[in-house]
């Protein structure tokens, strides 16, 4: 007859034979949607290099598109769907930035235009540029200094 | 062949990302914030080049790509410009990104309603 386990030596045996598990899973959900998007990314730029646009266009050209698109699940709230299941896959790219600021803009829209849409519209994106934007003047400086 | 490289960069940059998120709590907010940062320093000191150049889309979509804009624009103007460039090549380079998420933005939230959160 099999043995009868207590709550806690089988919640030892379940951690044993499936070893971090989730974080396993999450991993592999990010890597593949984030992958994923960096695909639809690669699909844009292709399609605008093979139509003549120079590289600088297209590195405009991508963000935009991809912004536009994240702008708009989030605002069908499929972004955040998409968010639950894929993690950082969906907060890495740039959709995940876009969403960022679409999300709290939709939602504080109640607050008023100003306080409320205008300014939590920034609440993630306003850290993103304050600390990219100086760490980028920091390595302009030393640039400067060395070339 | 550019799609594989693409997949394979930007699922790994993601990864570290989730990585982040599960071993560290760091917040997404805060996620953000370290990837710009990081692109912008591996820019910067010639390391993130080599991983464009690999991984296409999978290097410039992630936010390290961001990153990567903000410094490749003020080495840019650096070299045009002199020291102004300092503080106009980043957010010269990044402006398509930074415009388009700020207008699309408030055209949504004009049209679209806010769901209920759970």
């Amino acid at each position: 007859m099999d043995k009868v386990y207590t709550n806690n030596e089988y919640k030892k045996i379940v951690d044993k034979v499936s070893p971090n598990s989730p974080i396993v899973k999450n991993i592999t959900r990010a890597f593949f949607v984030g992958g994923f998007i960096c695909i639809i990314g690669q699909f844009i730029t292709n399609f605008f290099l093979n139509r003549g646009a120079s590289r600088e266009t297209v590195s405009s050209i991508t963000p935009i598109l991809l912004i536009f698109i994240a702008v708009i699940l989030t605002g069908l709230d499929l972004y955040d769907t998409l968010g639950k299941f894929a993690g950082a896959g969906s907060v890495v790219p740039i959709t995940g930035f876009a969403n960022s600021v679409a999300s709290p803009a939709i939602e504080y829209k109640s607050e008023g235009l100003i306080l409320g849409l205008g300014a939590k519209m920034f609440t993630v994106a306003g850290p993103v540029l304050v600390y990219g934007i100086s760490t980028s003047v920091i390595v302009g400086f030393f640039y400067y200094l060395l070339k | 062949m550019s799609y594989l490289t693409a997949f394979i960069t930007g699922g790994i940059i993601c990864s570290i990302g989730q990585i982040l998120i599960d071993k560290t709590k760091l917040t997404p907010a805060r996620i953000l914030v370290l990837f710009v940062c990081v692109g912008v320093i591996l820019t910067g000191i010639g390391l993130y080049e080599p991983i464009v150049e690999f991984g296409g889309a999978g290097a410039t979509v992630p936010l390290t790509g961001f990153g990567y804009a903000l410094a490749k624009g003020v080495i840019k103007d650096v070299e045009s410009l002199g020291i102004l460039g300092i503080f106009t090549g980043g957010i010269k380079a990044a402006s398509g990104g930074i415009t388009a998420a700020v207008f699309f933005s408030l055209i949504a939230s004009l049209i679209f309603r806010a769901h209920a959160k759970n």
